[in-house]
């Protein structure tokens, strides 16, 4: 590819424990992303999916192995603040309001404040919580909560949008709903996203790219381009092609199990 | 008693016609009315004399006996209020006292590896037997006689603010110190956005029992030889006369105990002003 890519992981391993019990969570991972992909790690619990996230965002080292993020260690990415990070729980301060939770990292970077209200009314809108500013989270269903913590990760307009299954524990119907208003928040914003999750369906739907990764230990089992037709809809969900690629992907996992059983 | 003082919203009472503050006042008037038939009762089965148990009368009547300088219970509220006044200066400084160390201790761990086994070696101590050589010692360097109470107050009001303090300042969720560290927060704005206010809620349980605790400790620091003013001159004058005027030993009793319950429920009004954050829930 021409453009250097905007993330790079090269031969990357993790291993936690002492001699006596190790447990190689991610082997030898290799994955280049491009600026602008909504790039997918789905498999089962184990395959090292969320560490391989935690590595990229210096939130733990690698054993072994080099990540590059726009040229920069992780740890300096971090400092640089190139990437929000979407926790699986909504991780919402519970003395702040929603406002004042999605200005957190405004706060936290100095950013000068006769800038703040501008974007978090504009990001608190764009995640659907206009009439919410002032609502305490307990207020909040977990979805909006969610909604809140993403606002959050936007509102310092990192280029890098790293997602820890943040729709995995919501019910079916919000998942859904919230995986069309990522995609719209993606076109919009042209940010880059690693999205974890363990759903198939979810990472068919959203992704340009799918990574596949098994347990152990963890390691990319196979990656696939997922050529639906952006702007994704609920017509997408039923589509032949849609399913082809989710059979496409569970098959890989269903290998990779029957091979090391 | 002090607990359904202090309860919070009871849906069940929210819901029905009748509004929560009868509810609250019939639940005195029938706890009290439960005490007084057990009081009474008991005195009447075993016989018991006025000055081991006096009539519930004898104590009332104790209040409002004229002394010469007014009627008693001018002269308890009076004593009440100083000793109120020790209280609040010896829970004021306990307070910061205790969340200074607590502070300081999460975040040096070897200081509070090094300092936490005294801290909690300085409750072990009976307070009683070290609350007269404060006094003294304090009144032979020319302290003014309420500041040594103060400190004994202070000193019983510092250990629960530690304990608590230190536990909420740890009680971080991982997740959400994970958060700072992705926006590489330093270490004085995780401590000021993150852990100061999860702690605040840990900080009004050990403030609720620091304001009961301050009055017991100004209590304990009036009641040697040489202490003019204040409820517990009062419970020792109480004890002494007790068998001429049985009231009004309990009369005294009733008005210390008044006043912890006083200083409890100041604390926690001032908690449901400032945590407003929290999802309302029953609590005692």
């Amino acid at each position: 590819m021409a453009e250097a890519p905007i993330i790079a992981i090269d031969k990357v391993s993790k291993i936690y424990g002492n001699a006596n019990a190790r447990t190689v969570a991610l082997q030898d991972v290799s994955l280049t992303i491009q600026k602008g992909e909504l790039v997918s790690l789905v498999g089962p619990s184990g395959c090292g999916k969320s560490t391989l996230l935690r590595l990229v965002a210096d939130l733990d080292t690698p054993s072994q192995g080099a990540i590059t993020i726009n040229g920069h260690a992780p740890e300096q990415a971090r400092k640089q603040r190139e990437y929000g990070f979407v926790f699986q729980a909504p991780t919402l301060y519970d003395w702040r309001t929603v406002e004042r939770n999605a200005r957190l990292p405004l706060e936290v970077m100095g950013r000068p404040a006769d800038t703040w209200q501008a974007r978090l009314d504009k990001m608190l809108a764009m995640v659907g919580l206009r009439d919410f500013h002032h609502h305490y989270p307990w207020q909040l269903s977990g979805g909006m909560q969610q909604r809140a913590s993403i606002a959050r990760a936007l509102s310092f307009d990192p280029a890098i949008l790293l997602m820890d299954e943040p729709f995995g524990a919501l019910d079916e119907f919000t998942r859904e709903r919230m995986n069309m208003e990522l995609l719209d928040i993606w076109e919009t914003t042209h940010k880059t996203i690693i999205f974890v999750t363990h759903s198939i369906a979810e990472a068919v739907f959203l992704s340009s790219r799918i990574v596949v990764m098994t347990p152990r230990p963890g390691r990319i089992a196979a990656t696939v381009a997922v050529d639906l037709p952006y702007p994704r809809n609920f017509e997408t969900r039923e589509s032949p092609r849609f399913f082809e690629l989710v059979t496409q992907v569970r098959e890989t996992l269903k290998e990779e199990f029957v091979g090391h059983a | 008693m002090a607990e359904s003082v202090l309860s919070t919203t009871d849906p069940r009472a929210a819901g029905s016609g009748t509004p929560r503050w009868l509810w609250l006042l019939i639940g005195y008037l029938v706890t009290f009315g439960i005490i007084a038939v057990i009081w009474e009762g008991s005195k009447a089965i075993f016989a018991i004399p006025d000055y081991k148990l006096p009539h519930l009368a004898q104590i009332v009547e104790a209040f409002f006996r004229p002394t010469p300088k007014g009627p008693t219970w001018l002269i308890l509220l009076q004593d009440a209020l100083y000793t109120a006044f020790e209280a609040f200066v010896g829970f004021t400084l306990g307070s910061i006292t205790g969340f200074l160390i607590a502070a300081l201790f999460q975040r040096y761990a070897p200081v509070r590896r090094g300092f936490l086994p005294y801290v909690i070696a300085s409750q072990t101590v009976p307070i009683i037997a070290v609350a007269p050589m404060i006094v003294v010692g304090m009144g032979s360097l020319g302290a003014p006689p309420w500041l040594s109470k103060s400190i004994i107050a202070a000193y019983l009001t510092f250990f629960p603010v530690v304990i608590n303090v230190l536990r909420g300042l740890e009680s971080v969720d991982r997740d959400a110190l994970l958060l700072m560290r992705s926006y590489a927060a330093t270490d004085n704005q995780i401590f000021r956005l993150l852990r100061l206010p999860a702690s605040v809620p840990y900080l009004f349980t050990a403030l609720k029992i620091s304001a009961t605790a301050s009055i017991i400790g100004a209590i304990i620091g009036e009641l040697p030889v040489g202490s003019t003013r204040g409820i517990g001159v009062q419970i020792v004058v109480g004890s002494q006369y007790n068998t001429f005027n049985p009231g009004f030993l309990w009369a005294t009793i009733l008005t210390a105990a008044l006043l912890g319950m006083i200083a409890y429920a100041v604390v926690a009004l001032v908690e449901r002003r400032i945590v407003r954050w929290k999802r309302p829930e029953r609590e005692v």
